[in-house]
């Protein structure tokens, strides 16, 4: 017997959880402005969470996924892309959508029960929010292989869950970019719940990374709450992709510090321990701490910035209560481009019915 | 004009698409060398390249994941899938995605991409080889599914496929895939997508069929002509969205109506057709809708797969019996 194939996994981490950077942090952590903007999307990120969650218990909001913990891996994935590659987020990735430049009110909106919310007024390509877990990679694949047919330099992001992983589509979608080469970068943003079910329960392998191995594309896995390691490894995997030397997978290492979504109670199947110990590490601590020590940080400038978030939120939260229902035939109007003929009944059916059921249902 | 079987006709339409639209891709399994199992993309990949013509790996969800992604970013992929047993892993693709996408982002992003596969029994084909599940994609909101039945359909309904700005299924009877051959002229002229064909005026009794089931339809009621019943055959060809006016007039003139499938018989198409003729044309009927089609079992291995299709004799029975009531 001899070895015929072997691997290893590289792990990344510049910023540690004090935020004290390792020797070889790269040029990005030395550009002021540029931690600035991440620190302040990921501020954003977390304001937007606070206040989606709470108009959800408020009754304001349908069921919501929050982002909480997640800010660093969403925002270095979004602040690594070029502005005309395409996002195919799960349904969590709120820092990576809003970075991108999807509005906070039509984030509110998706969740609020209304399919204008994905109709993004300033994001043309990107994916809606993709429940269906893990299907959201066979796209992003397939617009990849769309850019390398039309010899565009453009890349496609797929993001999913630790879950997602044990998902066929997952494992198809990286075959394909594979053997075909394809411009497509995999980030599976591992938070160690899939619901209730913790990730050691989820698979046998010691990391996601290696998921990769069996693909034939190479695999890193990188600390998801260091802002500056995940930006930096998604931008380096892209400029990889942009010059035709194919996919990767980037397993980022976060933790879930919010439940499943509002519908769920995380308490009944996490130690409080363990969650408190997450908080610890969690990301925006240590990019805040790491630009205070550059001199670039204080408290002044904390508080300017969450009231300037909690301002944005707010208008936000505003245009998405003023905007009223949709009309009730707009479920029909988007089925086909042109209404099929049997439709027409229906539709007719349902504007005579509209706002006619308050009260009968249940 | 050139004398063409019905897989001649699917070749020459895809040909036409990848010839006059650079967007236009084919995909799927032993779809390039190989020409695909049935050699419907023979010679393709030899005139267009490996780039319009892309042998994938072997994964139908992928198959039909990728074509979405592609759709939505300004491609018309053609994927193909050998067999009607293989293409369930495309369900959670088409029925969450593919007739979604336009509904969900409000016309942001759509999904203009064709699933083609062979359907249908009677080629003494292995097992998984010989369903008939078009109601499963009929059922789908956002998917129209298309059935041609004979080569000049083939290329016209194919055509509109490809060009349609939604996800299209096209379903191939493949047991009439060399049966006869037709003149089809390539001249890149699309059907409608949303009307059915009136294949033989009558006066007596209405029949709705589609795919391979013409021809024991077609052979039944040439039986029936020489005892004076005067048939009406309607070619659905379009089973989502169905021409339901055309059914409708000719039950009205007819006053009774047999419909022919080769699927399970319990939520059939069948059984839609009925409940709207049922719904709207009740009054026009002499007398019960009657059904001829596959049982609600599974597909038999090949010994006794003609037992289970619907045949000449079981149609001119039901016809006779439909004359009697």
């Amino acid at each position: 017997m001899e070895t015929i194939a072997d691997f290893e996994v590289q792990y990344s981490q510049f910023l540690n959880p004090e935020g004290k950077p390792s020797s070889d942090i790269p040029e990005l952590a030395k550009e002021p402005d540029a931690l600035i903007g991440l620190y302040r999307a990921m501020t954003e990120t977390r304001v937007f969470d606070t206040k989606a969650v709470n108009l959800q218990r408020t009754g304001k909001l349908g069921t919501y996924a929050s982002s909480l913990g997640h800010e660093a891996a969403h925002v270095g994935i979004a602040a690594a892309m070029r502005e005309d590659d395409v996002l195919a987020p799960s349904y969590r990735e709120t820092g990576t959508m809003l970075y991108r430049g999807v509005r906070m009110e039509e984030l509110l909106l998706y969740w609020g029960g209304d399919e204008r919310g994905s109709d993004f007024a300033d994001v043309k390509n990107d994916f809606p929010y993709c429940v269906p877990i893990a299907t959201q990679c066979l796209h992003a694949a397939g617009a990849a292989m769309a850019f390398q047919l039309r010899g565009e330099s453009r890349c496609a992001v797929s993001l999913n869950g630790d879950g997602g992983t044990s998902e066929g589509a997952f494992y198809e979608a990286m075959n394909v970019a594979g053997a075909r080469n394809l411009p497509v970068i995999f980030i599976v943003i591992n938070n160690k719940w899939a619901i209730s079910l913790p990730i050691e329960e989820q698979t046998a392998t010691k990391t996601l990374a290696q998921k990769a191995v069996a693909a034939g594309i190479p695999g890193i896995q990188v600390d998801g709450n260091d802002v500056i390691a995940v930006r930096h490894w998604v931008e380096r995997a892209l400029a990889r992709a942009r010059k035709g030397e194919g996919a990767c997978l980037i397993e980022t290492v976060t933790y879930r510090l919010s439940d499943h979504t509002t519908a769920d109670d995380a308490s009944r199947y996490r130690k409080k321990e363990d969650v408190e110990a997450a908080w610890k590490v969690e990301p925006l601590i240590r990019i805040r701490k790491y630009l205070t020590e550059l001199g670039i940080w204080d408290e002044e400038k904390e508080k300017a910035l969450l009231e300037d978030a909690a301002d944005k939120v707010d208008i936000a939260v505003q245009k998405y209560l003023n905007t009223p229902k949709p009309p009730v035939e707009s479920m029909f109007d988007y089925m086909y481009k042109e209404l099929p003929e049997f439709l027409e009944e229906q539709r007719e059916h349902a504007i005579r019915y509209a706002d006619k059921n308050g009260g009968e249902h249940g | 004009m050139a004398e063409v079987t019905l897989i001649d006709a699917v070749t020459m339409a895809m040909a036409w698409e990848l010839e006059h639209d650079p967007m236009v891709v084919i995909l799927g399994e032993d779809v390039g060398v190989n020409g695909g199992v049935f050699r419907a993309t023979a010679g393709l990949q030899k005139r267009f390249g490996v780039d319009r013509v892309q042998d994938t790996p072997l994964a139908e969800g992928m198959i039909a994941g990728i074509s979405i992604g592609m759709a939505t970013q300004g491609m018309r992929p053609i994927a193909e899938i050998q067999f009607m047993g293989f293409i369930y892993p495309t369900v959670d693709q088409m029925i969450n995605h593919a007739g979604r996408i336009r509904n969900r982002t409000r016309g942001r992003l759509t999904c203009p991409m064709v699933l083609r596969a062979p359907f249908g029994g009677g080629i003494h084909a292995p097992e998984h080889h010989s369903e008939s599940t078009e109601a499963l994609f009929a059922h789908m909101p956002g998917i129209r599914v298309v059935i041609p039945s004979s080569p000049a359909r083939a290329y016209g309904l194919l055509l509109a496929a490809i060009r349609d700005p939604d996800p299209v299924v096209f379903l191939e009877p493949k047991r009439i895939y060399r049966l006869n051959k037709q003149e089809v002229e390539d001249n890149g002229k699309a059907l409608p997508l949303d009307v059915c064909y009136i294949l033989r005026e009558g006066t007596d009794v209405t029949l709705v069929t589609w795919g391979a089931m013409i021809f024991e339809t077609m052979k039944a009621v040439d039986q029936l002509a020489r005892n004076g019943v005067s048939c009406e055959v309607i070619d659905l060809a379009t089973i989502s969205p169905i021409d339901y006016e055309t059914i409708l007039e000719s039950v009205e003139k007819t006053g009774r109506l047999v419909i022919v499938h080769e699927a399970a018989r319990s939520c059939g198409v069948g059984a839609e057709i009925a409940a709207i003729v049922a719904e709207k044309g009740m009054y026009d009927l002499k007398g019960p809708i009657r059904r001829v089609t596959g049982y609600d079992v599974v597909m038999p291995l090949f010994r006794r797969e003609m037992d289970y299709l619907p045949s000449v004799s079981k149609i001119v029975d039901a016809i006779g019996a439909a004359m009697h009531d």
